[in-house]
């Protein structure tokens, strides 16, 4: 290539236009951030952390880890935090199961299974969460009697005063059982995971519709069920095609759960909303938050990776 | 560097040319705000919106209450015209940020003076007069039979998050050492319906805001305000710290209101005292505080009749006060520490001098 004028350098040209788009946006960050701080050293509010070890001075509710007003206001965000991956953890593992039945259910020989897994799908997927969170919360659960009146399930006694878990009773007209859930925790599990839900299984129906007809029909004439098929021919295969869809339906899953304030659960955004608010440091808890997102969203992100690769056709 | 070195040049420069040129008008003072509102021909105030005798839509669609009369007011000082207002509604969490990054001009939104709020350091907002002294106060379903704060320990309480209700709720029953479940949330709305709902036994927030807000429960009766006050909440316009006319024309204006109540100038009778002030030379107090002579209102950046203007919007603070929340209001408020010092309040406007 002696003699190509570099303009036409077919090695050097991607270089130099690579190095050029990386430069200006680094530019444009360099603009942002100094922007920011010449701002906010003009107003006298240069970027502080010190506020963290100060007594927060506010309470938390239902927190896993001990919570007090005395405690700084790191330690109310730790809390939140931990809160926040409660509901995100159960709520992935219920969104999951849920999303996974509806999806293969539009496989089903039984047409109204099929027609209810379908209309399921449509309500929720074209409904506001935020909207479906307030209808939870205070259209469905704070319309739970209390009381000798609550509504009493196998396993599950559903009152105002909260959801209990196992054999529970009622002790002086207080509901006593093993495990006590909040209504605003249950509300807001519940409008994630079928929110969530809808939308996974919708991934999973795509992931079975992409596997060949001839798989189901080899699998039946050697005399395997529907369920059978399903569950050791179809959907071994198809998770090759559903766990990359999944990924990102995991990922909004984690961020809908700052949404919870909505319905009175005390999540990480609910805690840094009240941190801000008391102690003005706005830029500082928002870069709180959206680290703390961010790194959740990319931890989801290398564990569906990793599964990704796991689920693949292994050459050997 | 030497970029920046000319543009301040240049800056400085531009800004001695418009000093110059202005002088003579306004004595050399400059506010962004003002001018932005007046190039604006409306003040946006952020009000709360929803809460009876301070901020709530009128069924005619109109914005009325106590708050909303200060906005009314320094429009009417401002622009000279009380209906060239935009609210905004806003809530708790959500007030100081949108007064900060300039949403909204004035925050007239039944808002705690406080320390952290007021200072450079914390939130950094420039307070005006306290418009209502008032204090926190819990309300509970009169069946419940509880009657004092000790009543609701180990027990679910409503607060509103962002709130000094919030703080000193944690602080009351910390002193208490009584265990509670707080259930915070974002909207007054959502706070009373999870409380009528029975998810929490009480709710707290300033008492005059709890006897505003039972006037639209569906059975006003069956709840009851304990008779604990477990803070002190000093409620006050707010404005941003950084543009000192600008608030000082707000404060002033607040003041105008009180200290007209103090000297009997009302609504109707403010004409007749402008006409007095201006045959009569010697009524020399008269004659500054309703502008005929001096420069006041051109000191805080305003018209020299801005109390005049601010007066026959909405008339004197004991009026507003009593349209609103007082006698001539479905709350019934007693006017208590709001009264004017002459009667044993709280009410001082420092002298227009």
């Amino acid at each position: 290539m002696k003699g190509t004028p570099w303009w036409r350098n077919r090695r050097l040209l991607p270089l130099l236009i690579q190095a050029a788009v990386g430069l200006t946006i680094l530019v444009v960050i360099a603009f942002l951030l100094g922007n920011l701080v010449r701002n906010l050293s003009a107003a006298g509010l240069l970027l502080s952390w010190r506020w963290l070890n100060l007594p927060a001075g506010f309470d938390v509710s239902e927190t896993l880890l001990p919570f007090n007003a005395e405690l700084p206001y790191w330690r109310a965000l730790l809390a939140g935090l931990v809160n926040t991956l409660r509901v995100v953890v159960v709520g992935l593992v219920g969104a999951t199961v849920l999303g996974t039945l509806v999806g293969t259910a539009a496989f089903s020989s039984n047409a109204l299974l099929k027609r209810l897994a379908r209309a399921y799908v449509e309500l929720i997927r074209n409904v506001p969460l935020l909207l479906q969170l307030l209808f939870w919360y205070f259209v469905i659960f704070l319309s739970l009697p209390d009381g000798p009146a609550a509504l009493r399930l196998p396993g599950l006694v559903l009152a105002k005063s909260g959801l209990y878990l196992g054999p529970s009773a009622l002790v002086d007209g207080v509901w006593q059982g093993p495990a006590r859930i909040t209504l605003e925790f249950g509300a807001l599990l519940t409008g994630l995971v079928i929110h969530s839900a809808a939308f996974i299984a919708e991934v999973v129906r795509g992931g079975v519709a992409a596997i060949p007809g001839g798989q189901w029909e080899a699998a039946r004439s050697l005399g395997l069920t529907h369920r059978q098929t399903l569950a050791r021919i179809v959907l071994p295969q198809a998770l090759r095609v559903i766990v990359p869809g999944l990924n990102s339906q995991y990922i909004s899953l984690a961020k809908n759960s700052s949404l919870a304030i909505a319905c009175g659960y005390s999540d990480l955004y609910a805690v840094a909303e009240t941190t801000l608010n008391q102690t003005g440091r706005a830029v500082e808890v928002v870069l709180i938050l959206l680290g703390t997102y961010l790194t959740l969203d990319l931890a989801i992100s290398a564990l569906m990776n990793r599964l990704n690769r796991l689920v693949q056709i292994q050459e050997r | 560097m030497v970029l920046n070195l000319r543009l301040q040049l240049a800056c400085s420069l531009v800004a001695a040319m418009a000093l110059g040129g202005c002088a003579s008008d306004e004595g050399g003072l400059q506010s962004q705000k003002l001018a932005l509102i007046k190039g604006r021909g409306e003040l946006i105030c952020g009000v709360q919106g929803t809460l009876p005798g301070f901020s709530s839509v009128d069924s005619d669609g109109s914005y009325k209450g106590l708050d909303v009369d200060i906005c009314r007011a320094t429009a009417a000082a401002v622009l000279g015209d009380p209906n060239k207002v935009e609210f905004r509604d806003l809530n708790p969490s959500e007030r100081f940020a949108a007064l900060a990054s300039g949403e909204v001009d004035l925050l007239s939104r039944n808002t705690t003076y406080t320390l952290s709020r007021d200072a450079a350091g914390g939130n950094g907002l420039s307070f005006a007069p306290v418009v209502f002294y008032d204090g926190q106060g819990l309300m509970v379903p009169k069946a419940s039979g509880i009657t004092s704060v000790k009543g609701l320990s180990g027990k679910p309480i409503c607060v509103e998050t962002g709130t000094t209700s919030e703080l000193n709720l944690a602080d009351r029953m910390r002193e208490l050492k009584a265990p509670y479940t707080p259930l915070k949330f974002q909207t007054s709305d959502q706070t009373y319906a999870a409380y009528l709902q029975g998810r929490c036994v009480a709710v707290t927030t300033d008492r005059s805001q709890l006897a505003a807000k039972r006037t639209g429960f569906p059975n006003p009766e069956a709840h009851v305000l304990l008779p604990d006050v477990i803070s002190k909440e000093p409620l006050a316009p707010a404005t941003v710290n950084g543009d000192p006319l600008w608030s000082d024309a707000v404060r002033w204006t607040v003041y105008g209101l009180m200290q007209a109540e103090e000297l009997g100038i009302t609504q109707t009778n403010v004409d007749a005292k402008v006409a007095k002030a201006k045959a009569n030379p010697n009524l020399a107090d008269l004659r500054r505080f309703l502008g005929v002579e001096g420069d006041f209102g051109k000191q805080v950046g305003l018209s020299p009749d801005f109390v005049v203007r601010a007066l026959k919007a909405v008339g004197n603070y004991g009026e507003i006060f009593e349209r609103n929340v007082g006698s001539g209001s479905v709350l019934k408020l007693e006017r208590g520490l709001n009264r004017s010092w002459k009667d044993g309040g709280l009410i001082y406007s420092p002298p227009f001098r």
